[in-house]
């Protein structure tokens, strides 16, 4: 068997791959309770609103939480591209 | 001499309340429960288990008593038996108590009123309450953690296991009475069942080591993967309240470890075998 292991050493064990993924999810998870559930349905509304002056595809505006030490940031980011501008 | 201090010490205090949680199912929950109460009363503190498992209970199986239930948890919570009547006290050792969960209800009957005014009752007569948690974040296990002043979270080093564990501690920081009253958090103890040294040798298990730098919760010990566990369940009897089991043994450390005192810390390497015995392939 350790013969054999010579051989097989090069690839990483199972259980690291387990670590790293579940490194990667965990804190992947951990993060998400600051994002609330209305993000989504928020970001449909300011579009109809934004919409109705300026024309702006649902790509153009982007709505992030983020968190700064102990302040969670609410950003809001609509880009123009030059053809809607007036 | 010692036990009278202790004693004394306790009559000022409430008993404490400890959940058995996990997140995931089949990961040793109720064996942790029924061994660790057996345990903590096996040395000196008179400690009640109570199954928050409603529709599936099983405790009463674990602990060898499922012929003695008449009335449960849910019978206490609507006033249809009192609680010493739903009390079953273990016949092996004198200060160990089981309150087990109803069978027949919904788990919706669980009222978290109705369980805090059980738990307050219990708190004037025992040293430790024991909560036996559903699996999942259902309402059983919301219920089950709700009160608890410490927690001992069961994982296998195994991937699912510890993300749900993961999810388990953040609600225990998050939706607890203590959480709630902002009171000091519940107190977090890792363990870790299951493990066997070989495998993670190999690299092909996580370490307890691994285990806990990703929870990153005390770490209280690890339980072997064991045939005595099963035996014993087979038989109705906790681990701890078995002869010769290293499984009991470890279970044994936890307990002292959360009593306060020093244990070092066991089954987390790869057993030494003799010449004769590698040679010949033998355990």
């Amino acid at each position: 068997m350790k013969f054999f292991d010579l051989f097989r050493s090069k690839r990483p064990s199972s259980a690291s791959i387990a670590k790293e993924r579940l490194q990667i999810i965990v804190s992947h998870e951990r993060r998400r309770p600051s994002t609330p559930d209305f993000l989504p349905s928020l970001q449909k509304d300011i579009l109809e609103v934004v919409r109705k002056y300026i024309h702006i595809n649902e790509n153009q505006i982007k709505l992030s939480v983020d968190r700064k030490g102990d302040c969670e940031v609410l950003e809001l980011n609509i880009s123009l591209s030059d053809s809607v501008k007036k | 001499m010692i036990a009278d201090i202790f004693n004394n010490k306790e009559e000022q205090e409430l008993a404490k309340v400890v959940v058995v949680t996990s997140g995931k199912g089949g990961v040793g929950k109720t064996t942790t429960s029924a061994a660790f109460a057996a345990g903590l009363a096996i040395r000196g503190y008179k400690t009640v288990v109570i199954d928050f498992d409603v529709g599936l209970r099983n405790l009463d199986l674990i602990m060898g008593c499922e012929r003695r239930v008449v009335y449960d948890l849910l019978n206490v919570i609507h006033g249809e038996g009192s609680l010493n009547q739903a009390l079953i006290k273990d016949k092996r050792v004198g200060n160990l108590f089981i309150l087990p969960a109803s069978q027949t209800r919904d788990k919706d009957a669980l009222s978290m009123e109705g369980v805090g005014e059980v738990i307050a009752a219990l708190q004037q007569s025992f040293d430790y309450i024991v909560c036996d948690s559903p699996a999942g974040i259902e309402k059983g296990a919301m219920t089950a953690m709700y009160f608890a002043d410490e927690a001992l979270v069961v994982t296998n080093p195994e991937i699912s296991s510890v993300r749900d564990s993961d999810r388990i501690i953040g609600m225990l920081a998050s939706k607890t009475r203590r959480a709630e009253q902002n009171l000091s958090p519940v107190k977090e103890h890792l363990v870790i069942t299951r493990y066997d040294p070989i495998r993670v040798n190999k690299g092909d298990m996580l370490s307890a080591d691994d285990v806990h730098e990703i929870l990153a919760i005390p770490f209280l010990g690890v339980v072997p993967e064991s045939k005595s566990v099963l035996a014993a369940s087979n038989s109705g009897i906790p681990v701890t309240l078995t002869d010769d089991s290293d499984a009991g043994e470890a279970y044994f450390d936890m307990v002292d470890r959360f009593l306060g005192q020093d244990r070092p810390f066991r089954f987390m390497d790869v057993p030494k075998r003799s010449f004769l015995s590698r040679l010949f392939g033998t355990q």
